[in-house]
């Protein structure tokens, strides 16, 4: 047997059943990978060591006793630092909240325990969600494992960088603008932004509510849909989330796409876009073709607007959102105040990096009386208009293929002083958070260089099945998904 | 130069649902502080709100009773401003699309005149906490009380369509009775479920254009109101009158100096940021719903008035007094179910009961129930007691809650029915009083006053007057 930390869920899972491998022996693999070489890639804030031994110990020991357990006890996940779980800070990766212990478990969470899955950690992140490089948080940067003077993207760079060392089985992350995918594909992961409204966000620390959705990174398609089966449903405790009947994930991995119709969008193509990107997606095109599937250049014409709306929209709820952080409750409360406004100014300016205040400016502004028509309310306009554009595209193909990200991993320092050029990294991943949409990044292959380049697709509302069934069959016909960075 | 005000009143309402408008947590007045928090009204970092369906059910029976508009979908917005008592520093409001415009509401005013106040809008949003300030101490303090934060508020804005004091006094009056009977709150001031804002801006006599208006905030009582509404009529005439302008403001009302003062500097220039709260759904107001709604709507005072009138053939200044309170009229109709005899009841309620209640409190509070009140009646009627006794016995049910037959037997005010006793003391008083008992025979009627006086008093007000002014005439008349 290889070592317990390189297997994925399934496999683990497999091991487990046979009793060839203990949720002991496998947690304490996971966490010597973590001493071994987080100290090269910093994926995550707090390692939960004890209570992941403790859970390990009581799954093995009900295993023996021949308690009927779930399917995937035992498997460790790592869970991204805005969603809460109790007695654990949750600091968002940000300074204002270093030192918060919410005192519940987001939903996920507590599925994620029904489900016997045992979180090992809470993972690097950019300060609240804002950010495509995991360097804006208040404790240092994730590297990614791939090249360590690179970023494993953002904002959930800690947990795709985590599952791609194996210093976890599992993960989870949030999604904004692509804060799952982009990740996933600088880290040559398989990383999945259900539908919004699919998984529940009770318990998500929010940075844009009509944005925001979390979602499964995982080292492989098995595996994103064996945890979106465990982490989807209606919650009543989430106004947003979708009441409708949530189906088998893992009975649409057929491995067949004979006859599925896969759109290209044009627009996607833009120039400037990175050679290596581009050829990669052409191959990719080639492997569906060759399975059976049909390719067709479509159209999405509104894509130009989306990175200009997306930034409206997501700085306006972020302004609001994140107001609540002013020092009275809990949270950072600066040492000395001569009144409450005093207090709120240096609460705020000593609690919040430069990227979060950039964003709540903005999002003032755009909300602001005077201008709250020409950009909020047009800003909802253009939205309805992506959205129109994929219900289009959706009626001549069952899925889109493009590209997830312009580039191959860049430096990291590169683009910290350059937000617009650091928001372009967003241009392929934010539409569809707009229109509310699936989309999965899986890994298409690699740069010259030997950098991840990770392909995307895009499915129809509450249309995961396909998207998995598409990725799996990818994994099926490559092994990009199996090459491991060397560390 | 004379003036003419032009009133507008906003209403908030604390509604009576058990529960906060967006999270579990109990709903109630008092507390230890902090003590009626959870994470999501504390405003904790991943929380989301759940919108209370009774909160709004009750919003739109409050919206069908004043005859509004109500759209087929009705969304909440942030309202966003920064203070200690608002955890979130956005308050979950109505701006855009709330859920019911356009309504309107009698008022009955002197000389049976009656006029219409237009209703602009209605609208749900989540209360505020509360802020104690303490300048005790090295340091001034603020202390943060959240357990009214997040409990429902319904706001009920008026159109400036009121115009002197009477007019405002009987909107506010008559909003509260609606309410009341409506049973969404319990409209106590002192506690703040009632709480008005005032916007006043004169006019010259005459002329059609409003005039600037100032709004008036921390008005807490009826009483406050209207003395805040003269305060300012006197304070913007002044201005007026000295040829200046009047300043576009919020002004905060202090009662202990009865005056009313500019609230913050920046206050006009406050921009609240509105936007269409992203967590939580837009709210489909079936229509199907809403006529199960008004079919449900309770009998509201004025029909109420009128079936008094006819079922119980009282006096309409009776059933008017009596259906200005719902809980009054409830408490009149049960006590004609247990003994009929509605103008006796009316005469008690109105006399001796509604007298005992302040501002706030209600008759319910009173430890007197239909039940007491029914018995009392029959021992009256039953010559058990006379109806001065029964005045004794009353006072005291209001102070034990004992039953009357109890308080009779335990104090010994059984009404003496002895005639032979009773004759003694008649034979008494005009042995002692020869001088009215003179009068008396002569004709004089005033002087039997006296005598039953005294009579009454010799047998310590328990005898029948009829039947010692019966004796009286017997004797002296023959």
């Amino acid at each position: 047997m290889t070592e317990p930390y390189e297997l994925t869920a399934w496999q683990s899972v497999e091991y487990m059943q046979k009793q060839e491998l203990s949720a002991r022996e496998l947690v304490d693999s996971v966490l010597s990978r973590i001493d071994q070489v987080e100290g090269k890639i910093h994926a995550y804030h707090t390692v939960m060591r004890e209570r992941a031994e403790t859970t390990a110990s009581q799954i093995d020991a009900r295993r023996a006793s021949g308690d009927d357990l779930p399917p995937w006890a035992g498997v460790p996940i790592a869970i991204k630092d805005n969603i809460c779980l109790r007695d654990f800070t949750t600091t968002c990766s940000s300074k204002m909240l270093e030192n918060f212990i919410p005192p519940y478990d987001a939903s996920v969470v507590t599925k994620i325990n029904a489900a016997g899955l045992i979180p090992i950690g809470k993972t690097n992140m950019d300060e609240f969600a804002m950010g495509s490089s995991t360097e804006n948080s208040a404790f240092g940067r994730t590297c990614n494992p791939w090249d360590l003077t690179r970023v494993p993207g953002g904002s959930s760079g800690g947990s795709t960088a985590a599952v791609s060392a194996d210093e976890t089985i599992l993960a989870i992350g949030s999604d904004t603008g692509g804060s799952i995918r982009q990740p996933a594909a600088f880290c040559s992961v398989t990383g999945f932004k259900p539908t919004y409204g699919r998984i529940s966000r009770y318990g998500l620390v929010a940075f844009a509510s009509s944005l925001d959705q979390i979602g499964p990174i995982t080292k492989d398609a098995k595996d994103a849909a064996g945890l979106l089966n465990i982490l989807a449903g209606h919650d009543p405790c989430d106004s947003t989330s979708i009441n409708q009947p949530v189906p088998d994930y893992l009975a649409a991995l057929t491995g067949d796409v004979k006859g599925i119709r896969l759109g290209i969008p044009k627009e996607y193509f833009i120039e400037g876009i990175n050679a290596e990107v581009k050829e990669t997606v052409e191959q990719a095109a080639k492997v569906y073709e060759q399975l059976g599937a049909s390719c067709v250049e479509i159209s999405l014409p509104h894509t130009e607007y989306a990175i200009a709306t997306y930034y409206m929209i997501c700085t306006a709820e972020a302004s609001s959102n994140l107001a609540r952080y002013d020092g009275v409750v809990y949270g950072y409360r600066c040492e000395q105040q001569n009144n409450i406004v005093d207090m709120y100014c240096k609460t705020r300016s000593e609690g919040f990096g430069p990227e979060v205040k950039r964003r709540i400016m903005l999002g003032t502004y755009v909300l602001s009386a005077g201008f709250y028509d020409a950009y909020y309310r047009r800003a909802q306009k253009i939205r309805t208009l992506i959205q129109q554009d994929f219900d289009a595209a959706f009626q001549s193909v069952d899925a889109v293929l493009c590209p997830a990200t312009p580039s191959p991993p860049f430096k990291a320092g590169e683009k910290v002083d350059d937000p617009l050029e650091m928001y372009l990294s967003d241009v392929f991943t934010a539409p569809l958070n707009l229109a509310g949409l699936p989309g999965i990044a899986i890994p298409g292959g690699f740069s010259a260089d030997g950098l991840p380049i990770g392909i995307q697709l895009i499915g129809p509302a509450l249309c995961e099945s396909i998207l998995l069934n598409l990725s799996y069959s990818f994994q099926l016909e490559t092994d990009y998904h199996k090459k491991k960075p060397v560390l | 130069m004379k003036y003419e005000p032009v009133i507008g009143l906003e209403t908030h309402v604390e509604l009576a649902s058990k529960s906060k408008v967006f999270c579990r947590c109990k709903a109630e007045f008092g507390g230890q502080p902090n003590s009626y928090v959870c994470p999501v009204c504390l405003g904790l970092p991943g929380t989301l709100p759940v919108l209370n369906k009774i909160s709004m059910e009750m919003s739109l029976i409050v919206a069908l009773a004043l005859h509004c508009d109500i759209p087929e979908v009705t969304i909440f917005d942030r309202k966003n401003y920064y203070y200690p008592d608002l955890p979130k520093n956005y308050q979950i409001s109505q701006e855009y699309c709330p859920l019911a415009r356009n309504g309107r509401l009698t008022i009955q005013l002197k000389d049976e005149r009656e006029k219409e106040i237009g209703i602009h809008n209605i609208h749900l949003e989540e209360d505020a906490g509360k802020n104690f300030h303490s300048t005790g101490g090295k340091q001034p303090t603020t202390l943060v009380d959240l357990n009214r934060a997040g409990t429902s508020l319904l706001e009920i804005v008026s159109q400036p369509d009121l115009r002197n004091a009477e007019e405002t006094e009987a909107f506010m009056q008559t909003v509260r009775c609606l309410l009341r009977y409506l049973e969404v709150s319990d409209c106590k001031m002192q506690e703040g479920s009632l709480r008005f804002e005032l916007n006043i801006s004169l006019r010259p006599c005459g002329v059609q254009e409003y005039g600037t208006k100032v709004e008036v905030k921390n008005v807490g009582s009826v009483k406050a109101v209207l003395r805040a509404l003269d305060y300012e009529m006197a304070r913007q005439a002044e201005i007026l009158d000295e040829g200046g302008r009047v300043v576009q403001e919020t002004r905060l009302w202090d009662d202990t100096r009865g005056e009313t003062r500019p609230m913050r500097v920046k206050e006009g220039a406050k921009d609240y940021r509105y936007f269409p709260e992203p967590d939580l759904l837009p709210v489909r107001l079936e229509r199907e719903y809403l006529d199960a709604l008004k079919n449900r709507l309770p009998e509201l005072r004025d029909a109420k008035c009128r079936r008094f009138i006819e079922t119980y053939q009282i006096p309409p200044y009776d059933a008017g007094v009596l259906a200005a309170d719902k809980t009054v009229a409830d408490f009149f109709e049960e006590c004609c179910r247990l003994h009929a005899a509605p103008k006796t009841f009316s005469n008690w309620i109105m006399v001796h009961i509604l007298r005992e209640l302040r501002e706030d409190s209600e008759i319910g509070d009173l430890p007197i129930t239909p039940q007491h009140l029914a018995e009392l009646v029959r021992l009256v009627e039953s010559d058990a007691i006379n109806s001065n006794i029964a005045k004794k016995v009353i006072t005291e049910m209001m102070k034990t809650g004992n039953m009357p037959a109890d308080i009779v037997k335990e104090k010994g005010l059984e009404a003496v029915s002895d005639s032979g006793e009773i004759e003694q003391f008649v034979e008494e008083t005009i042995a002692e009083n020869p001088g009215p008992a003179e009068e008396f025979k002569d004709g004089k009627d005033k002087a039997m006053n006296f005598l039953l006086g005294q009579v009454m008093r010799k047998s310590r007000g328990k005898a029948d007057p009829q039947l010692v002014q019966e004796l009286l005439r017997q004797k002296l008349r023959g």
